[in-house]
């Protein structure tokens, strides 16, 4: 039997195929591919004609950029999500084949790169559709990650803008909308075990015509959500920001013509891509190798391997992310290869050249290589509401191998930089509010991450996520306007909880949260951590500490404290360690935290992480520790045996010439202790990952990944998807097997 | 486009400003550099030989395996608490690498236990970087 078939007949079997496409689903094509759409011959002759005319073109850039801010502001403004009030959002605006070319220079960068895909889908499959199409005053949403950005509790909203009855642009807003009708409130499901739990996923979708909306469609979206009035407002503020850049579009067609406008989207992309390829070509040619480890799928422990090679050659950086662990067939922390792609390029927009305009072209010199079927690069039916706990760790990776090459570059536009503490740690919320009304989302705190040491100076506290370099962590009184949550402890900065080294990382803050007023409310939160340091430091820098999530269950605090107001103590650490409450019960976890309804007066308590830290802890100035131990930042006991600096601790003042015996005696203890590199090699490395140790992905060699046990392996190239048990099932079984213990 | 030009467009010449040179050895990262007529990576706090750049510099180094709650002390008690803010130490390692001269702190990498050391972390294209500090183009 053979396949071959005569030309006749192979044209037959395509053309059926092609006239009877029974679904579409995601373009891998336009999936796969970030880079820039080669320039039509309109965008050419337009770039042609003004390329000597760069001041006008500067000009309409900044009007352009100004735009696109301005649509920013305007979403903050009038968006009811806490996403959209506390700037996770971008604006902008698009060419006409749907790259990206300017954005608004705050909110969510991550955007820039993932924007596209959803414009391109529907260029390519709407335009001509018939029954569909692509006019004037149409209205296109997405939400679905499948088809570009990070995960379906973010719409994008885009309307064509036509000139003389052709596309010549599109307008677009992305914002963190929370609430998406998931198996979980909030929108971010950590608790997803399919696609189909994870709520409301839109492919690119009509759904407004005449620059309105379809009442059909808005009632369906509406009550596909927990939270319909936010459904609509939030589309409501997408479209009248995106009208804005519209017009400021337009506006400037009318002012310096279509040509001009044309040239400068075009231009914008095709002089940020050759500007990156220009300053790569500075950076020395190498390859940086490293290993990051996440600890968890949010429900359960386990060490999943993110391998990192990134190699520079000339004007070309690769990102080699095989060997990483295998997708978790029924785990939401998955990342469809695409989201994981934006993530790595906010690493470049926000913290290697913040200079550049914010479009996909910053990107596009730059490939990813992955293990088609591992985390990194998911299957359609994994799910990746959660994606962000394998792609910042991804991101982490990159972070982590860059400094090496740039340190020696010719051209730097940033300090060199550790690694930002990488996770969103805050609540998710979920039930009847103060108000009697159903909500769920996510807290803005997520917005305060401790920022990473520099070369040149200490981290920030609680600056910023590594998605976002502006956002607002939200105001606590507003918040408490509409969600029953109150923040005993709402930011408060902890001792210690940062990279220590030469320059330290800053501080994350710590919060105790109980909720009042109404008997039905939840928590989730989201983050990895607990076991194994999600976040690094660089050159001799330490990596930040773990975070649990702690909980006091049990007790109505408000009720206890009514006469014992005394009993309150302001640090998690007091809380757990003196246990001042009578009879509750005092707990800690990892911090991959599935809904939980709880009561009252019961405490949930968790930290927001520190960033690394950068250089040897011997050569911290002694003046700044003396500072930290000011602002009671760090502990005598960090101060005397991680930094070796010897102070009197009542007055602040240094005693320097013990200070330098005290690390001059450390630095013998190091050499004393340490052992010459192939002596320790052979002492400690293993030929398989611990027993012990529930490992994912490759351990020496990057073609061979293991899937949870020493024994059991599968090729890189051939990935055999994870199935991960239920963690009830699990407890379930040890229990019965402790029971069968008891009664043998 | 704002910023200044990683290369000049008039000369074509790649902006090494941003280089730092110190006795005629590159820095390549905080604690390292490179001899570019010996090919030698060094330390640049003591200038220790740290063997051939062509070659890993890590080997040259002395290590030292850290219980990692030493660096990270458990803030909550251990004894009551399964997860304390220190990494598991079944889970994670903190591997110290120091000049065998100076005993500046090069590198710390976290990993699991017995997980192979990232020997390579830092591989540089030699003759491409002694090309461009040599005035050419690399």
């Amino acid at each position: 039997m053979t396949n071959a078939k005569a030309p006749s007949e192979r044209s037959l079997i395509e053309q059926f195929l092609d006239d009877n496409v029974l679904f579409l689903g995601p373009d891998p094509q336009i999936m796969a591919d970030h880079s820039v759409s080669t320039p039509t011959a309109v965008e050419l002759a337009a770039v042609d004609a003004w390329q000597d005319r760069s001041d006008e073109v500067h000009l309409i850039r900044n009007r352009l950029q100004t735009a696109c801010n301005e649509s920013f502001d305007m979403v903050e403004q009038m968006g009811a999500a806490p996403g959209a009030k506390w700037g996770d959002l971008i604006a902008g605006i698009f060419s006409s084949q749907g790259d990206l070319a300017l954005s608004s220079a705050g909110g969510v960068l991550i955007f820039s790169v993932l924007a596209q895909h959803p414009v391109k889908f529907a260029l390519k499959y709407w335009k001509d559709e018939p029954t569909v199409g692509i006019n004037d005053g149409d209205i296109f949403m997405h939400n679905d990650a499948r088809y570009g950005n990070i995960h379906n509790t973010d719409q994008s909203l885009t309307l064509p803008v036509f000139h003389n009855g052709e596309i010549v642009c599109f307008v677009g807003s992305i914002v963190h909308e929370g609430e998406n009708g998931a198996c979980e409130p909030g929108g971010m499901p950590g608790g997803a075990e399919s696609p189909y739990d994870e709520g409301l996923k839109m492919p690119p979708l009509k759904v407004g015509e005449n620059f309105e909306f379809r009442k059909d469609l808005l009632t369906f979206l509406q009550n596909s959500v927990r939270e319909p009035k936010l459904q609509m407002e939030g589309m409501k503020s997408k479209l009248h920001a995106c009208l804005r850049i519209k017009k400021r579009a337009e506006e400037v067609i009318r002012d310096y013509g279509i040509e001009a406008f044309m040239a400068t989207i075009r231009g914008t992309l095709t002089d940020t891509e050759a500007e990156v390829r220009r300053r790569l070509q500075t950076w020395p040619n190498g390859k940086v190798l490293t290993n990051v480890f996440a600890d968890s799928t949010l429900r359960e422990n386990v060490l999943i391997k993110i391998r990192c090679e990134v190699s520079k050659q000339n004007d070309e950086l690769i990102i080699d992310l095989r060997g990483s662990s295998p997708e978790f067939l029924n785990r939401a922390n998955n990342t469809v290869l695409a989201s994981m792609k934006g993530m790595l390029a906010q690493l470049f927009l926000m913290f290697i050249w913040p200079d550049l305009p914010r479009n996909q072209a910053v990107f596009a010199p730059i490939t990813v290589l992955t293990d088609p079927g591992s985390a990194l690069n998911c299957s359609p039916e994994a799910p990746n509401a959660q994606s962000m706990m394998t792609f910042f760790p991804a991101f982490t990776a990159v972070q982590n191998a860059v400094p090496k090459l740039l340190f020696a570059a010719g051209f730097r536009s940033t300090d060199i930089v550790a690694c930002w503490y990488n996770m969103i740690t805050t609540f998710v919320y979920g039930g009847f509010n103060q108000h009697q009304e159903f909500v769920g989302n996510v807290c803005a705190d997520l917005n305060g991450m401790g920022g990473a040491a520099r070369a040149t100076r200490d981290g920030e506290h609680s600056v910023a996520p590594i998605f976002a370099s502006m956002a607002d962590i939200g105001e606590q009184e507003l918040i408490e306007e509409e969600v029953p949550m109150m923040k005993l402890v709402p930011h408060k900065v902890m001792v210690d909880n940062c990279g220590f080294g030469k320059q330290r990382g800053g501080h994350g803050y710590q919060q105790i949260v109980t909720h009042k007023d109404t008997d039905a409310w939840g928590y989730m939160v989201n983050s990895i951590g607990a076991k194994f340091p999600s976040t690094y430091g660089i050159f001799g820098g330490y990596a930040p500490g773990c975070y649990p999530l702690c909980k006091v269950k049990d007790v109505n605090v408000f009720d206890v404290m009514k006469d014992s107001r005394d009993l309150m103590r302001f640090t998690i650490e007091d809380i757990m360690n003196e246990q001042p409450f009578p009879d509750a019960t005092y707990s800690a976890h990892h911090a991959g935290l599935q809904f939980e309804l709880a009561e009252q007066g019961e405490l949930y308590m968790i930290t927001q992480g520190g960033g690394g830290g950068y250089g040897d802890v011997l050569e911290r100035d002694p003046a700044d520790i003396a500072k930290d131990w000011a602002d009671g930042i760090v502990s005598k006991k960090t101060i005397e045996t991680i930094y070796f600096v010897v102070m009197d601790y009542n007055t602040g003042a240094l005693n320097k010439e013990a200070t330098e015996a005290a690390r001059a005696a450390e630095r013998k203890a190091r050499l004393a202790r340490a052992k010459p590199y192939k002596e320790f090699a052979a002492e400690w490395t293993k030929d398989k990952p611990p027993a012990n140790v529930p490992y994912y992905g490759s351990w020496d060699d990057p073609t061979v990944l293991y899937l949870g046990t020493p024994d059991k392996t599968c090729p890189a190239d051939a990935i055999e998807p994870v199935m991960m048990p239920d963690p009830k099932d699990v407890e379930i079984a040890a229990l019965k097997a402790e029971l069968k213990a008891l009664k043998a | 486009m704002s910023g200044k030009k990683a290369m000049s467009a008039e000369n074509g010449k790649m902006d090494l400003s941003g280089v730092t040179i110190e006795d005629g050895k590159v820095a390549i990262t905080e604690y390292l550099s490179i001899d570019l007529d010996k090919e030698t990576w060094h330390c640049r706090r003591c200038d220790q030989n740290l063997g051939s750049a062509r070659g890993p510099y890590k080997e040259a180094l002395v290590v030292y395996e850290r219980e990692p709650s030493e660096i990270h002390d458990p803030v909550i008690d251990p004894e009551k608490y399964a997860f304390t803010y220190a990494p598991d130490p079944d889970w994670c390692r903190i591997i110290e690498y120091y000049c065998p001269q100076c005993a500046t702190q090069v590198e710390v990498e976290y990993l699991p236990p017995g997980h192979p050391l990232t020997l390579n972390d830092l591989v540089l294209d030699i003759d491409s970087l002694k090309a461009r500090h040599a005035g050419g183009e690399a």
